[in-house]
């Protein structure tokens, strides 16, 4: 692509939200806005560089990025480990699909109010609803990533006698490493989701309760102000993890479709 | 449908009474106080009770009926305006990137937007289930009129076909396996927005209920409504499944 056209894209690109963001406040301005659920661009802009400024936003952000990374991590772990055993051996695969068909259509937010009662509210029952949400998408991508393996490399384990663990190590996961890889990708946004989730309906931590608080203290500029930052959030994680993918696995990028 | 091998039934079935017994022998060891984790038969017993004469049904109802509406108006709205900027290269050009930067917002973000709007009502918990629900039909809609067959394209020029007949005859029906992919997605969606909904605004429904009951302690009906809720997402996307396979089916008889 030439610089012009990368230029005249990203000007297109560009172009609706700015004319959306000037339209908002020029509305703002014109009525004289005063109102609980409404904010202009500017005093949005104001309200981010203030609770950006005395920390809070920051230490919402770390909180939730915390718990969603250790979730995600444990989840994904502990999933993918499950998913290779099952896709190891076919006889564990058909005692255990029926079950976990059944499980797996269970919305990981019912759980919410199990873990609430279990864990109390803090970053531990945050962390384990989150995991419990990424572990079954795990277990079927690490289960179908592992049936998938080139029957040959099985066949050269046989040959050498390896053992179930020297199996996994040196056969399996190298074999199957882009698929988890893209595993922990779709896991790593959702996992955001999900904090968020689970910090407005109840834990008192992260994002999702100072978008809360914003709102029921009558703050919409502060409360815009966290939605979009959450939304950056988002947006970044999401890129950093496509640029990782394009690095370390760059076979993989055009051949995952969607 | 292909037969499931008799092996693979025997074998599953017999995973999940080894689980229910597995469950069984947890609860009745008292590795988990009984206050917080009910057992297998009293989870049964209020699955029954609650079913039969109790709240649970109603509140099925109630969850149903705003999944349902909720992602009906998210799949009309997103196939129809994902059909307007997708069939346009330009609008293509200038639209497609905001949404893309749209999606990684988490809906839940939006509930507190909403309610700011509209106050704790049912209107408020269906916007949020219907935006949730949008971006997958959306984006599936808009990428999947991007990648039809340029030649297709051309064809309608040929054949003098205006906008409309373009879409609804060549653009829908070759984005359709995706679109039908993102119902089932979005389906998903709606029902966990849903269950969110009525925990925090404390409408009528299972989210508020299993909400109550894990409040007040009552375990057994915390889990029967979790078992409900697991039955309505197994049976929609099953639902969804089939019907997807009866639409394709002119697809996998063409290949």
């Amino acid at each position: 692509m030439s610089a012009v056209s990368v230029l005249k894209n990203g000007g297109r690109a560009a172009a609706l939200p700015v004319a959306l963001i000037v339209l908002a406040q020029v509305a703002a301005t014109v009525t004289q806005l005063e109102s609980d659920s409404l904010a202009s661009p500017a005093d949005i802009a104001k309200a981010f560089v203030s609770v950006m400024g005395d920390g809070t936003l920051l230490k919402a952000t770390a909180d939730t990025l915390k718990a969603a990374a250790a979730g995600c991590l444990l989840g994904v772990g502990a999933g993918s480990l499950l998913g290779i055993v099952l896709g190891l051996f076919r006889i564990a695969d058909d005692a255990l699909d029926l079950t976990i068909e059944l499980l797996r259509p269970v919305p990981v937010v019912a759980l919410i109010p199990v873990v609430m009662m279990l864990l109390g509210f803090g970053a531990e029952m945050e962390i384990v609803i989150i995991a419990l949400g990424m572990l079954w998408p795990s277990v079927v991508l690490a289960r179908a990533a592992v049936k998938e393996v080139e029957p040959r490399l099985m066949e050269v384990s046989n040959v050498l006698q390896l053992g179930f663990a020297a199996r996994v190590w040196k056969i399996v996961l190298p074999a199957i490493l882009p698929q988890l890889f893209m595993s922990l990708k779709l896991a790593a946004g959702y996992a955001l989701v999900v904090a968020v989730t689970v910090e407005i309906t109840a834990n008192p931590l992260g994002l999702g309760y100072g978008i809360m608080m914003a709102q029921q203290a009558l703050r919409p500029a502060e409360m815009f102000a966290y939605l979009i930052w959450i939304g950056a959030v988002g947006w970044l994680i999401s890129v950093l993890l496509n640029a990782a993918q394009r690095t370390f696995f760059p076979a993989f990028v055009n051949g995952e479709g969607r | 449908m292909k037969a499931v091998p008799l092996r693979k039934l025997v074998l599953g079935i017999g995973g999940l009474a080894a689980f229910i017994l597995l469950w069984k022998l947890v609860t009745d060891a008292k590795l988990v106080s009984p206050v917080f984790f009910p057992g297998p038969e009293r989870t049964y017993v209020a699955l029954v009770k609650g079913l039969s004469g109790g709240p649970l049904l109603s509140q099925t109802f109630e969850t149903v009926k705003r999944m349902l509406l909720g992602w009906l108006l998210a799949s009309f709205v997103g196939i129809l305006f994902g059909a307007l900027v997708g069939v346009s290269k330009r609008a293509r050009a200038f639209i497609a990137p905001t949404l893309e930067l749209l999606r990684p917002l988490p809906a839940s973000a939006m509930i507190p937007v909403a309610i700011a709007f509209l106050g704790f009502s049912d209107n408020m918990v269906l916007v949020v289930i219907a935006f949730g629900a949008l971006w997958p039909m959306l984006l599936a809609t808009v990428h999947g009129f991007a990648a039809m067959e340029p030649r297709l394209y051309e064809v309608s020029e040929v054949l003098g076909l205006n906008r409309a007949q373009v879409i609804w005859k060549l653009a829908l029906p070759s984005a359709m396996p995706m679109i039908l992919a993102s119902l089932r997605l979005g389906l998903t969606i709606s029902l966990i927005l849903a269950v969110v909904g009525e925990m925090l605004a404390s409408r009528e429904g299972l989210g508020q209920s299993i909400l109550a009951a894990s409040r007040s302690f009552r375990s057994a009906d915390l889990f029967a409504g979790i078992v409900i809720l697991g039955a309505i997402g197994l049976f929609g996307s099953r639902l969804l499944s089939v019907a997807e396979r009866h639409l394709l089916r002119w697809q996998a008889s063409s290949r």
